[in-house]
């Protein structure tokens, strides 16, 4: 057995970014951290990578993320450590609808 | 001797009285005065700070006003008869001090005691808003605070429309209505206050013409202008609350900083597709919370943004959204429950679900962190639709 378990969370996607993945509303990713979970995801779903994270790695200032009902801000940003099972939502800032 | 004389007779004996001089320094020393006359006869004058419940409705009401059994009770009527029959009313419900007011209403005014004529809906408001009268929480004073009320709907589209045909019917006194477009067929799937026969015309207008049908007491005020820096203060001053339902993103930058500037609860929805986000910015608003910039600082670059091919939205979304809205509106407006502040509420209608996000303040936020000055208004690029339009 590893010395350090594989935790598995799920990725909610929202619907603007679902282009992106496929149309899947929900992915399953591992990642000890938040940071680690939506790197997993942009593996998966490479597409996903430049609406997300900028050059650096770093989330973009019109995307949130949530774990649970907190934000990852509140968490301690990327590095926050994840239980297995967290359940992450993707909060994209949205203009409006349809013109 | 008739009954009644002998009943009243006996209430005399069992009911303290009080003169409306003593019942004035009761009241000032902490006692509750409660006027049972009808309405027709308050609505010509009552004593200045008195509860007003109609005998009888006064068991059934008086708990919700006065909680506590031990306070005393000071109850009036015209002449000092129907006081006395309400204040035994009051005693077999457990209020331990209950006095009647010699000579009643009459004899205080005659004494050039402190009257108002109190603020009353008319027969017609009475009427038309008897659903919310019936809500305790609402009642006749929410009512007159909501007619006296000013909603600022930025968009008159898909959120805009329900949203402002709700606060409509619900008796808000006034409407104001951003918008400089004009209807388009594709609009009426989700535009409930267009119909065919305004395709062409300008939003404001078959907006306010339906608004009006609806509730002829209502006053509209029509702004057909694209929000920019230079009126959205204009345009934001005076309002109570400001109902955010524009489809841009340089429209709802605008309207955080104008909101949070004129420190305005900005009622926020949006929508995509299936999907919809509802919250309150409202950061130097008693509940203080996070400001739209707080949650997205900046905008996302066009290329970034879902592009206008991709979107589209199911027409009876953005009727929830914005109905979510006119609700979070109504409640601020009448101080009621806990505002959607410091929350995101999204909806995803396939699921279907509700899922409830809390929405952090960011300490170092430009616009609204504690003593930040103002950095001026953005004019974002508008990409995707023109600038001030409707959801």
């Amino acid at each position: 057995m590893d010395s350090v378990e594989a935790v598995t969370v799920t990725i909610r996607i929202p619907a603007p970014l679902r282009p992106a993945t496929g149309g899947l509303a929900e992915v399953a990713v591992t990642g000890r951290t938040a940071g680690e979970a939506l790197q997993d995801l942009a593996r998966l779903h490479p597409d996903v990578r430049a609406r997300l994270l900028d050059a650096r790695g770093e989330l973009r200032p019109f995307v949130n993320v949530y774990v649970g009902e907190r934000s990852l801000r509140a968490l301690g940003g990327l590095a926050a450590p994840l239980q297995d099972g967290a359940v992450l939502a993707i909060v994209p800032a949205v203009a409006g609808g349809a013109p | 001797m008739k009954a009644r004389e002998q009943r009243l007779a006996a209430l005399r004996r069992d009911i303290p009285q009080v003169s409306p001089a003593e019942a004035r320094e009761l009241v000032a020393g902490g006692a509750a005065l409660v006027d049972v006359r009808e309405p027709d006869e308050v609505s010509q004058g009552s004593p200045a700070g008195a509860l007003r419940i109609v005998r009888g409705f006064l068991e059934l009401r008086v708990e919700d006003a006065l909680p506590d059994p031990a306070r005393t009770v000071l109850v009036m009527c015209a002449g000092g008869v129907r006081s006395l029959f309400a204040a035994e009313g009051l005693r077999q419900l457990g209020y331990r001090d209950v006095r009647s007011v010699t000579g009643g209403f009459d004899r205080w005014k005659a004494e050039g005691l402190p009257v108002e004529v109190p603020r009353a809906l008319d027969r017609e408001d009475r009427e038309r808003y008897a659903r919310h009268v019936l809500i305790p929480e609402v009642g006749e004073a929410g009512q007159l605070k909501l007619l006296q009320s000013k909603v600022l709907l930025v968009g008159v589209g898909g959120l805009g429309c329900p949203a402002a045909l709700y606060l409509a019917a619900a008796g808000v006194g006034t409407l104001g209505l951003v918008d400089d477009d004009v209807v388009e067929r594709s609009n009426l799937q989700r535009q409930v206050l267009h119909g065919e026969a305004d395709v062409g015309r300008p939003k404001v207008e078959s907006a306010r013409e339906r608004l009006a049908a609806l509730n002829p007491a209502l006053l509209v005020r029509e702004f057909r202008e694209r929000l920019t820096s230079a009126n959205v203060e204009r345009l934001f001053s005076g309002w109570d609350v400001v109902v955010d339902g524009s489809d841009n993103f340089a429209t709802r930058y605008l309207v955080n900083d104008a909101c949070v500037k004129l420190n305005l609860p900005n009622v926020h929805g949006s929508v995509f597709r299936f999907e919809g986000q509802v919250s309150v910015f409202w950061p130097r608003g008693p509940h203080g919370g996070p400001c739209y910039r707080c949650l997205y600082p900046e905008p996302p670059p066009p290329e970034l943004a879902p592009s206008c091919a991709e979107a589209g939205v199911l027409g009876v979304l953005p009727g929830v959204v914005g109905l979510l809205e006119a609700v979070e509106a109504l409640k601020i407006l009448l101080g009621l429950g806990t505002p959607l502040v410091g929350r995101l509420l999204h909806y995803d209608a396939l699921l279907p679900r509700f899922m409830e996000l809390r929405l952090e303040r960011d300490p170092a936020c430009r616009w609204c962190a504690p003593g930040a000055s103002f950095p001026g208004y953005v004019d974002y690029e508008a990409f995707c639709s023109a600038a001030g339009r409707g959801a």
